[in-house]
């Protein structure tokens, strides 16, 4: 099985990349499963074509300890086993700390178990590694693969490097390790080329480059993934390309973050200044 | 071991290398400026000067340290002794249940309907889902439930580390549940464990909130004459019932005591009073100067551990008050107390006589606690506070070149003005100037390390490696400290009196408290269990190694 989480700037389009690519690896036949690590709980809304009713904590509050898997797992587009970790409403108690507790309870109920015949599981979590408890899926190896979502804007690349700093924390005394760069476009001048670069500087590769299309907003509000929404559509094709490279993906380093110097320079030099 | 007496003392200096050997060269740095060899050197602009002590700070981490946290400081020393306030944790039960005081501090209703919330233990019982999910529906709830069932006057809410963490606002629930309640005083303390070095932070916090929240609130004043407050005073072992018993014979009234047997309208009319007395200074200056600047309310130190340091006090009052009859009662009084003491120092001075004793304990108890031990003929070869700053060591004098670090910053330092319609000042500029001549030092706090011998060792913030290092080196036939310390040091074969409880005796204050006190040491210093056992690596070699760095 292997442990996936994605992670990027608030806004970038985690969980739609996510799950389109997820959609992209239940099409070639593997078993997979979400874990939304977002209080918001919206990471499997594609997949299951609607917003997960029963996250884990909302679950474990009203159920007490008497939880089961089949109470908070719900499956979705091809056979996708999805999940949401929930949390409070914004501006009270600790958000990090659910998350904590909800992959504690999904251990301890055998979501990972071999059983389950999982080939993926993949870990949607909220914006930046803010404190523990985002960083819970990259901590003792729960994760071990890391793909960060940016794109050609300045504040997405800052992200991804600070990003790339946990990692490199908890690279040291564990398996974690960057899988890849996933630009997801945003028309910025130069992006595929800046990206590029910025993957090399990090150690890492661009391993796919998503265009923008509005087909993704379309297939987004009628609760689809692309895939699902339109197979033959392009865009559709270009999730399927992003899902074989992470299934064909072999190359995890641990990250090179840049100081912040190098990382103004390399924007100069590929953005602003063209 | 064989005990040391005052003849044969090993050398100060020496002490204090062994103390420091161990350590890493940054914390033997550290800890050199809080271990002070006692010198007096003299007078200066009437104060004495000893040399300057490091304390209030940090403790390195790693070190197994005598201190508590800011709402230990809070609830368990200012406001947990106060009957009548319901206080509720919010919290996770831990912090609720070891800060139940039922059999520290006492109180002592007046009548069956008097209120007494000291017997239970309010809290709101945090678990994970309250973590994630907030806890401010559950206080409220809680706080719904205890106005129900128990109709208190004054409710208070202590907030404990997750409350910080999570970002629960106990003091906008407070405001809330007041408005729902307008004939009861609700408030919050925002005393999370972890704020500040030690518990002085949390007792800075209580005072801060009970000046603001409570005293001042009702203006009618307690009948009587020589009316006293009596700050910093616990009622630990039941201190406070002897003292009420002494200031009721000598014809002084006491107001109210913070917060040793108080109640909460004894608090709120506490303005009203014409004296405050501090006994501990650490924990509760903060009030007694803020109701001076306030109210003008003057205030001196005290001290009623020890039979000829609760005459002395009693005497200072005496002088403040002016008057022949207080005078001639208290004398009448003073007199008949002694003459029982005598007779009962008489009795254990002998065999106490020469046998060294430690003090670590407190902001005030390692200095109060010397006089005890001065009674019995013992000497205190080593003292120290937890949580002290350093005014409580050299004396007053020195705040103004007191180093405000960025820890001590973090707790509120309120303004406070003078009251435009209640202020009086009760003690003229005059006045205070011919006291203060007589040598009765108004808002002043003389420090504990004038009254100590020269070369004595004074140490902030003992911890436990260095506790070992000063009983092997010293072999004192005594050791007071508290519950954390107390099997450490017995295992040691030296007896440990604990001075934050009194191991459930007491009470050591005023005249009979001296005399219960020497009756405990002397069983406790001429009990000899301790001395015919010997541990297994006393007997036999035992394994020795080094660090590295050594």
């Amino acid at each position: 099985m292997r442990k996936i989480a994605i992670y990027g700037k608030g806004g970038i389009g985690k969980s739609t990349t996510t799950q389109n690519t997820v959609a992209g690896l239940a099409e070639m036949g593997k078993k997979v499963m979400v874990v939304g690590c977002d209080p918001k709980a919206d990471s499997t809304r594609l997949l299951l074509g609607g917003l997960h009713q029963g996250t884990v904590l909302d679950t474990l509050r009203d159920e007490g300890e008497d939880v089961s898997l089949e109470d908070i797992s719900k499956i979705g587009f091809k056979n996708t086993t999805c999940v949401e970790s929930g949390g409070p409403e914004p501006g009270v108690g600790c958000a990090g700390r659910g998350i904590i507790t909800s992959i504690n309870l999904l251990e301890q109920l055998g979501a990972y178990a071999d059983s389950q015949k999982l080939d993926y599981v993949f870990y949607d979590v909220l914006g930046d590694v803010v404190c523990g408890g985002f960083a819970m899926p990259i901590r003792e190896g729960k994760a071990e693969e890391i793909y960060i979502v940016v794109s050609g804007e300045m504040m997405a690349m800052y992200a991804a490097n600070n990003i790339c700093k946990g990692i490199v924390k908890f690279a040291e005394a564990g398996a974690v390790r960057l899988g890849g760069i996933i630009c997801n476009s945003r028309k910025v001048d130069n992006e595929r080329a800046m990206i590029e670069a910025f993957a090399k500087k990090l150690g890492t590769q661009m391993i796919h480059f998503v265009p923008r299309d509005n087909m993704v907003q379309k297939a987004e509000i009628n609760r689809k993934t692309v895939i699902d929404y339109d197979p033959t559509h392009t865009q559709a094709d270009e999730y399927r390309a992003l899902a074989k490279k992470i299934d064909a993906n072999r190359m995890y380093v641990v990250p090179q973050p840049m100081h912040t110097d190098e990382l103004e320079k390399l924007l100069i030099e590929y953005g602003i200044a063209n | 071991m064989s005990e040391t007496t005052n003849n044969s003392l090993p050398d100060a200096a020496e002490v204090k290398k062994a103390l420091l050997k161990k350590y890493p060269v940054k914390v033997a740095r550290k800890r050199e400026k809080q271990i002070v060899l006692n010198k007096c050197n003299g007078e200066c602009d009437g104060n004495i000067q000893v040399p300057e002590i490091q304390a209030n700070a940090r403790t390195i981490p790693g070190i197994i340290s005598m201190r508590g946290c800011a709402y230990a400081g809070c609830k368990g020393v200012v406001l947990g002794p106060t009957r009548d306030i319901l206080h509720i944790v919010h919290g996770p039960i831990g912090c609720s249940y070891y800060a139940w005081l039922t059999r520290r501090n006492q109180t002592r209703p007046t009548s069956p309907e008097d209120p007494n919330y000291m017997t239970y233990c309010f809290s709101t019982d945090m678990q994970e889902e309250d973590i994630i999910y907030g806890g401010e529906k559950k206080l409220k709830k809680a706080i719904e439930e205890a106005l129900a069932i128990f109709k208190p006057k004054a409710l208070d809410i202590f907030a404990t580390c997750p409350v910080g963490l999570i970002g629960d606002d106990v003091h906008a629930v407070a405001r809330e549940a007041e408005k729902n309640h307008p004939d009861v005083n609700i408030f919050g303390f925002s005393c999370e464990g972890y704020k500040g070095v030690s518990q002085s932070a949390g007792h800075h916090i209580a005072n801060n909130k009970v000046f603001t929240d409570v005293v001042g609130l009702n203006d009618k004043a307690k009948e009587g004459k020589f009316k006293i407050n009596l700050l910093g005073e616990y009622n630990i072992g039941g201190d406070a019932f002897e003292i009420e018993r002494i200031f009721e014979a000598c014809g002084m009234k006491l107001h109210s005591t913070f917060s040793g047997n108080s109640t909460y309208d004894e608090f709120t009319s506490a303005h009203t009073a014409d004296l405050n007395l501090v006994m501990c200074h650490r924990s509760i200056n903060y009030l007694a100067d803020m109701m001076e600047t306030k109210y003008g309310i003057p205030w001196f130190k005290v001290n009623f551990i020890g039979a000829e340091s609760t005459a002395k006090s009693l005497r200072k009052i005496c002088e403040y008050f002016e008057d022949a009859e207080l005078t001639k009662r208290t004398e009448e009084f003073i007199a008949k107390e002694m003459e029982a003491v005598s007779k009962e120092v008489a009795k254990y001075r002998p065999r106490c006589e020469g046998k060294l004793a430690m003090l670590f304990v407190g902001g005030s108890r390692a200095h109060h606690y010397q006089d005890l031990f001065k009674e019995l003929g013992m000497e205190v070869i080593s003292a120290g506070y937890e949580f002290a700053h350093r005014d409580d060591y050299e004396g007053r004098h020195v705040i103004p070149t007191i180093k405000v670090d960025s820890d001590s910053r973090n707790i509120e330092e309120i303004e406070v003005e003078k009251d435009p319609t209640r202020y009086s000042q009760r003690l003229s500029d005059e006045r205070k100037k011919e006291l203060e001549a007589k040598g009765l030092k108004m808002g002043y706090y003389e420090g504990m390390m004038p009254d100590m011998k020269e070369n004595s060792l004074v140490i902030d913030d003992l911890n436990h490696h260095e506790a070992e290092v000063l009983i092997e080196k010293y072999k004192p036939s005594i050791f007071g400290a508290g519950v954390k310390e107390k099997y450490v040091i017995q295992k040691s074969g030296i007896p440990l009196k604990q001075i934050h409880s009194y191991d459930y005796s007491g009470p050591y204050a005023g005249f009979i408290g001296a005399i219960n006190f020497y009756k405990e040491i002397d069983r406790m210093v001429n009990a000899t269990p301790w001395k015919l056992i010997k541990a297994p690596w006393q007997a036999e070699p035992q394994l020795a190694a080094t660090y590295a760095w050594e």
